[in-house]
């Protein structure tokens, strides 16, 4: 079925009885070409571009919960393309030219929303560095805009720029970034993979793998045995746990990240507006909510849950930056458990399992990567190479030294 | 209608009021909700979607229609709740989501287009063509999206935070948690008691019961004096305990002013409590929750409860003929109590075949209501008898009652998940979801009076491992319901009133494929509104599993977070806020700084003087100036901000060998010398200079933004890596006021300060000591971070400001004077030395030129991971100079990107970037700091600087990364 | 969150801070050891030893004993006495 305007009218007309499920919920067969474990955002985008892009349509997506019920469905929907160091710029440019097709690709409204992200600086140090990461951005074909403390006025007049303790000096303006609907990205991929005859099968725990020589044969699962040549994981939050099922000692540690929503309010936020020196960020979602988070709650986490110090730190750099927002209650506070690597970035990759791929360590940076990471996860599946926007996310860059540090930070998960 | 006899209201305190612009009368003592209903108010807000028009539904915060923005101008107060906010004299009242009125809302138009909006209509459309989204599409939907409005301004309103710690906290006053806070109080134990309404006593204000022989209010009264007289009992009432978080600690709002019509002089509006507590009682109660059926969401539809809450707290009829839709004895209650305040009860209508319940008014026995009727404010109601015969029933009020929701919301926040229970049809906390919590009374699913009040004692006793209390006398009645949802129909029956989510919605969720709880959370939207689902989850729970033919426990049960009701940013935030939001740390200059009208830069959480403007001087024209002084003359500059640890032990030169790079032992007493430090991932941490004072004592300096970092490793080395090592040293940033002393005449002004000989035989190049300073016992450190002859000179903190004063006079004397961080930064860029513009926690020490620094001879942290081969070789980026081929560039900026001559520009030919960049008035051109891929190799090379947001080029010279004074004889001179 | 330092007594969680697992106290003293030490966790969902700093509190690095799945604090004890 495809969706359309005419299609709701239709359907309204008709007491919309024609409606189809979004996807299927069929039983798994004994074998797939390939199986792609886990059932999130990245799952779903590399199960799509598999059947879409290299026509392997045999393809199972093993989801032990719901689809959708990790980060891609817990996250503060922001999309970028505004990263400095090589190896991320080109593969998260390359994600962002996915993200503005999507919908037409997948005939599904993911709410795409080009509404500009705009970072401020407090500093010389700050603008620098700002510079040099929107000249790699210019460079890579993106856009990006350094703006003066009065353009940054002009353009956000909302902001608090009587602060003494962080001034505003200027701002890294990246107007084809915004935001989308995170749950219809998940939808949507859903839906595109199943119409292309992949099986998306929820309530499917895997629960350890068949591995022989050296080589995969297939998972096992709360439902039975599945066999596969070919197993991608893309378990973010549990990389680890599944990870060593098969072996693999990996450099990651798990962390909560709370986000937060106010209750419904009239327009006012327009873009997605970041105070980089709180680690705040904030928007303004379609129904009127401010949607906004910050760091880490700091400590090893599989709880999704997080504590108040955390909680307080976000809602002072609000109040610093955004103190208009100040009367706008919270409505509900969410905890996401990311995959943090030791160097913030992500690992897709061959693991040392012939057959076995690695998705995963995207920190609390997978949801704009979702486009991108399952269209370079399924061409490394398909082809057995690394896509040209993904050469430097290697599991071993850790070994030899390449690793990709956007934030400087060193080999500490929870300062990334 | 207010009823004459009722109600605990204040009926010798009236107050005055506005609703969208007319004026009404209350009493103190009422609700916004329940003065609006007082004045048969019933139309008080449009629906998120539909724009429907709705009434009030409850008496308390679950409230999911009466949404209002209070007060105007900048302290506009949007979705605040009519049910829980307190009338004052003057308060202003707007409904929201309406235009141009509530009565008329051009918007209703959506509920007309209704079947083409259903669930999830937006992911299906409005793809094309595809540039309209932002422009046309969404914000149309943004523009009808959204609840109030926030006024745009800074309130400029203050909030507070705050600890409290208990033995006992007890979560709601009513029954219950009365009984608990009780028992603990008369153990001697620290009680907290937190109520979120402004009067205690819970339910027992809204019911016309007895306790212990007396009315519910006044024996809440009785127990409150005697908490209250107890010197380990904290009563707090309009308190909110809005989370469970870990180690027992919960967070709590509590209302300071939103009754008050202004701000007391210097109170916080609100203030945010962080509790920690050795045990809790929850004694939240419950909601009463919904029976769906065809438009019962039209104004005068309420809750059973909230019917005779307004009935006996507030001496408020809702309706003068009323209705009621009940399936347990609730709803008979009810009728009962309006019946005996006089009160046309039209019909009792529930779909029970029998009840034992016998009124003196019309009762429907295996009847449900099938539709409300009346736009915009409810007339009357089809019933639907047993035999199928459908009635209107008059009705300008319908109580609804479909059971009981505890309030299980707390018992969740830490990932649990409730249980259900057949008895009540309801879902009731899970013992030991929140370790140290259980839940008494209405919360734990204890309906009865006597009931809760037991339970409440209990818990308490339980929790504190103490004997209960004797529990008063008061009504025991068990609970009766037969579990019914729906009413089967045409048209939308609503769940979630504020959504706009109706059963239509769940079962288009069901069709669709949406069949998790939390799918059909998501794509509906149900339970998403302001309230949380606190109304409607359970009732969409039970149409979804008739659907798909489970049990409501296999369905599930979606999570609720926290906040349990919502929370102002502002709240969490407190005084950490605007300009306060981190603390501010000013040099010992900074008064001296702020009379010579210098401008600030900050660096960490300092605020440095940046330059020194003299009449007509910009910045740059400042910083040559200053710049020039320190090259011709003498400049004085505070650097107090640069870390200091004082290291003291006999293992001291043992520990600074491992954690530096290179060797501190052979340091001789008496003189300084450059480290270099990296984290163990081989990457440069920080660097600075580490004097030797005595044999076992050093002081070792870090950079202003390293300074906490650097001091945390150390404790890290010695605590955990080497706790063998005696070692100890603590920091002194704060303890020392230092200054740099640089220039030519460095020297001079030095003598004329320091008591002790200081010629090159005494302090040489490199030299330390100790030194009295102006009478004062002080440090003298002969180093330079300008490439001059330089100097600088400690003294305790308290001497800082007087120091600062005598340098600055003395050398503006030999021509020179205070010079700030942007000259500071001029200086060190001609002269060669790194800040962690360089240093940026990516570069390694073979980088920056200083691989030769990691001593061969020892371990370090970091070495080993500095000999990774992807830290080597070719490809890795070095630092350089750059100087333009042409002395009049003018963009030559940090961030700007290198590339060879002929190459095209592409990620892949990029060649490196600006660290550093300066105009240097020594030299009379642009000068920068650059990172260039094998860059050591290429002095001499010719490279494009590209920066594109400027959209400029400028062709450079690649240098050594030093352009002052290569020799260093200015350094020694 | 709450812990109870050695030295201090119990407090609010906002008086340390995190460095990550205890694996860290057993620096290695061959070149072989270091990318493991340095890089790779086992990031356990359960109990887990892990480094915690007073910074606002006496400045001792605590080894910590906490599970990850439910956040209680199991053991605490002053990193320099409890090394392995």
């Amino acid at each position: 079925m495809q969706f359309s305007a005419w299609e709701i009218i239709k359907q309204g007309l008709t007491g919309n009885k024609g409606w189809k499920p979004h996807w299927r919920d069929p039983e798994p067969k004994s074998a797939y070409d390939v199986i792609i474990i886990g059932g999130g955002g990245h799952g779903l985008a590399t199960a799509f571009y598999l059947a879409k892009e290299h026509g392997i349509t045999n393809v199972a997506v093993l989801e032990k919960g719901y689809i959708g019920g990790g980060n891609v469905g817990r996250n503060t929907t922001i999309v970028r393309a505004n990263y400095g160091l090589p190896g991320n710029s080109e593969f998260y440019s390359h994600s962002l030219k996915l993200w503005e097709g999507m919908e037409q690709e997948l005939n599904y409204n993911t709410m795409m929303s080009q509404r500009h992200v705009l970072n401020l600086c407090h500093s010389d140090g700050q603008r620098d560095a700002f510079t040099r990461r929107a000249n790699t951005m210019l460079i890579q074909g993106d856009d990006a805009e350094v703006l003066s403390r009065r353009q940054v006025r002009d353009y956000a007049p909302f902001l608090n720029f009587d602060n003494e303790r962080f001034p505003i000096r200027g701002g890294l303006l990246h107007r084809r970034g915004g935001t989308a609907r995170h749950d219809a990205v998940a939808w949507g991929y859903a839906r595109g993979a199943d119409m292309r005859g992949v099986d998306i099968i929820q309530n499917c725990e895997v629960t350890g793998f068949r591995i022989e020589q050296g080589r995969i044969k297939g998972v096992e699962t709360t439902r039975g045995f599945i066999g596969a040549g070919k197993v991608g994981m893309a378990v973010a939050g549990r990389t680890t746990q599944v990870g060593q099922m098969a072996g693999l000692r990996l450099p990651i540690e798990s962390h909560v990240l709370q986000a937060f929503v106010t209750e419904g309010l009239k327009p006012i936020i327009p873009g997605v507006v970041t105070f980089g020196m709180g680690h705040f960020y904030l928007s303004q979602s379609d129904k009127g909510g401010l949607v906004f988070g910050g760091d880490l709650d700091f400590y090893n986490s599989y709880a999704a849950r997080g504590n108040l110090p955390a909680v307080e730190h976000v809602m002072q750099a609000g109040m610093s930056m955004v103190p208009m927002i100040g009367k706008a209650r919270v409505l509900r506070s969410w905890g996401g458990i990311m995959d943090m690597t030791m160097d913030g970035s992500p690992i897709i990759d061959r693991t040392p399992v012939e057959g076995l791929f690695l998705n995963g360590g995207w920190c609390y940076g997978g949801f704009k990567a979702v486009p991108g990471s399952g269209h370079v996860f399924a061409h490394l599946i398909a082809t057995g190479n690394h896509h040209k926007a993904s050469t430097k996310h290697l599991l071993n860059r850790f070994e030899t030294g390449h690793v990709i540090d956007e934030e400087t930070t060193g080999a500490q998960p929870n300062l990334h | 209608m207010r009823l004459q006899g009722f109600g605990q209201i204040d009926r010798s305190s009236p107050v005055r009021f506005e609703f969208d612009g007319r004026s009404y009368g209350g009493f103190a003592g009422d609700t916004l909700a329940s003065a609006l209903l007082a004045n048969d108010i019933r139309l008080i807000g449009r629906s998120f979607k539909y724009h429907r028009p709705r009434g009030i539904v409850t008496a308390g915060s679950e409230e999911p229609n009466a949404l209002m923005t209070i007060g105007q101008g900048a302290a506009a107060n949007p979705n605040t709740r009519a049910t829980t906010q307190e009338l004052y004299d003057g308060l202003v009242a707007r409904s929201q989501n309406a235009w141009p009125s509530l009565g008329l809302d051009v918007m209703e138009v959506n509920d007309l287009l209704a079947p083409f909006l259903g669930a999830g209509f937006y992911y299906k459309t409005f793809m094309w063509p595809k540039a309209i989204w932002e422009k046309l599409y969404e914000p149309v939907i943004r523009h009808a999206a959204g609840l109030g409005a926030l006024s745009g301004q800074d309130d400029g309103q203050s909030y507070d935070t705050g600890f409290l710690h208990c033995d006992l906290l007890v979560i709601g006053s009513g029954p219950a948690g009365l009984m608990a806070a009780l028992t603990g109080a008369r153990a001697g134990k620290r009680v907290i008691l937190a109520e979120e309404d402004f009067a205690f006593g819970g339910r027992l204000n809204a019911e016309a019961e007895e306790v212990a022989g007396q009315p519910g209010p006044a024996w809440v009264a009785s127990v409150i004096a005697e908490l209250a007289a107890a010197p380990n009992v904290r009563l707090m009432r309009r308190t909110t305990v809005t989370g469970a978080y870990d180690g027992g600690t919960f967070g709590a709002l509590e209302q300071v002013a939103e009754h008050l019509p202004s701000l007391p002089q210097g109170a916080p509006r609100a203030t945010f409590w962080r509790i920690a507590a050795g045990r809790t009682v929850l004694a939240g109660g419950a909601h009463e929750r919904m029976i769906a059926f065809r438009d019962n969401d039209r104004p005068g539809v309420m809750q059973a409860s909230a019917v005779r809450s307004y009935l006996h707290r507030y001496g408020v009829a809702p309706g003068r003929k009323v209705a009621v839709f009940t399936n347990n004895d609730d709803g008979w209650r009810t009728a009962a109590d309006l019946i005996a305040a006089g009160v046309t009860v039209t019909a009792v209508i529930d779909p029970r075949a029998h009840t034992q319940h016998d009124l003196p008014c019309r009762m429907i026995h295996g009847g449900v209501v099938t539709r409300a009727h009346g736009r915009l404010g409810l007339d009357n109601i089809t019933v639907r008898k047993p035999d199928g015969a459908e009635i209107k029933v008059d009705a300008d009020c319908l109580a609804v009652s479909g059971g009981w929701n505890p309030s299980v919301h707390l018992t969740c926040h830490m990932n649990g998940r409730p249980d259900w229970s057949e008895d009540i049809a309801a879902f009731v906390p899970r013992p030991g979801a929140v370790p140290g919590l259980i839940a008494a009374g209405a919360a734990n699913g204890m309906f009865s009076t006597h009931g809760a009040l037991r339970s409440g004692a209990q818990a308490a006793a339980e929790a504190l491992d103490i004997k209960p209390i004797k529990v008063p006398q008061a009504e025991d009645a068990t609970f009766e319901i037969t579990p019914f949802w729906h009413v089967e129909g045409p048209g939308r029956a609503f769940l979630d009133p504020q959504n706009d989510v109706s059963v239509k919605d769940v079962k288009a969720a069901h069709q669709e494929n949406f069949r998790s709880v939390e799918h059909m959370k998501r794509y509906t939207t149900l339970g998403m509104a302001t309230d949380q689902g606190k109304l409607s989850n359970v009732g969409a729970l039970a149409i979804m599993a008739r659907l798909t033919g489970r049990d409501i426990p296999e369905v599930g049960t979606t999570t609720f977070r926290p906040p349990y009701t919502p929370v102002p940013i502002a709240a969490f935030a407190g005084r950490a806020a605007r300009d306060t939001f981190r603390p501010h740390r000013l040099t010992p200059s900074d008064a001296l700084s702020r009379e010579r009208g210098a401008e600030f830069i900050e660096a960490g959480l300092w605020h440095r003087a940046a330059w020194f403007p003299q009449p007509g001087e910009d910045w740059l024209a400042a910083c040559n100036r200053e710049t020039t002084m320190v090259r011709e003359t003498v400049g004085v500059a505070d650097v107090t901000t640069l870390g200091k640890i004082d290291i003291q032990g006999p293992d001291a030169a043992v520990f600074l060998d491992r954690v530096y790079t290179n060797m501190f032992s052979t340091l001789k007493v008496g003189r300084v010398r450059y480290g270099l430090m990296l984290r163990e991932d081989g990457f440069v941490m920080d660097d600075g200079t580490c004097a030797r004072l005595g044999d076992q004592h050093y002081v070792m300096t870090t950079t202003t933004a390293a300074a906490g970092q650097v001091m945390v490793h150390l404790q890290f080395c010695q605590q955990v890596l080497w706790p063998e090592l005696d070692v100890r040293f603590i920091s002194v940033t704060d303890q020392w006021a230092q200054f740099a002393v640089a220039g030519p005449k460095a020297r001079d002004l030095i003598r004329d300060v320091v008591a002790e000989d200081v010629s090159d035989e005494s302090f040489p190049y490199m030299g330390c000591g100790a030194v009295t300073v102006l009478g004062v016992p002080g440090r003298l450190f002969r180093i330079s971070f300008s490439g001059e002859h330089a100097y600088e000179v400690a003294v305790p903190a308290r001497y800082g400001d007087a120091l600062a004063r005598a340098l600055t006079e003395r050398a503006e004397a030999l021509g020179g004077g205070l010079y700030g961080m942007e000259a500071l930064n001029v200086l060190r860029i001609e002269k060669g030395y790194i800040t962690h513009a360089e240093i940026d926690g990516r570069v390694t020490a073979d980088d920056i030129g200083m691989g030769r620094m990691v001593s061969a001879k020892k371990d370090c942290v970091g070495k080993v991971m500095s000999e990774r081969p992807g830290l080597h070789g070719p490809e890795r980026c070095q630092l350089v100079g750059l100087r333009p081929l042409n002395p009049d560039a003018a963009a030559l900026h940090a961030g700007a990107h290198l590339f060879a001559l002929k190459a095209e520009i592409t990620p892949d030919t990029d060649q490196g970037w600006l660290s550093s960049a300066c105009y240097s008035p020594t030299f009379g051109h642009r000068i920068a700091y650059a990172f260039l891929k094998n860059g050591r190799a290429r002095h001499g090379e010719t490279v494009r600087v590209v920066d594109r947001t400027k959209g400029t080029e400028t062709l450079c010279d690649v240098t050594a990364p030093m352009f002052y004074d290569q020799e260093g004889g200015k350094l020694r001179g | 969150m709450r812990l109870t330092c050695p030295l201090c007594g119990p407090r609010d969680v906002r008086e340390f801070s995190y460095r990550g697992d205890a694996v860290l106290t057993d620096r290695p003293t061959t070149p072989e050891g270091f990318h493991d030490y340095v890089h790779i966790r086992e990031n356990p969902a359960g109990p887990h030893d892990e480094l915690w700093h007073h910074g606002a509190g006496c400045g001792g690095w605590l080894k910590v004993r906490r599970d990850t799945v439910t956040h209680e604090v199991l053991s605490v004890a002053l990193a320099r006495e409890a090394r392995s």
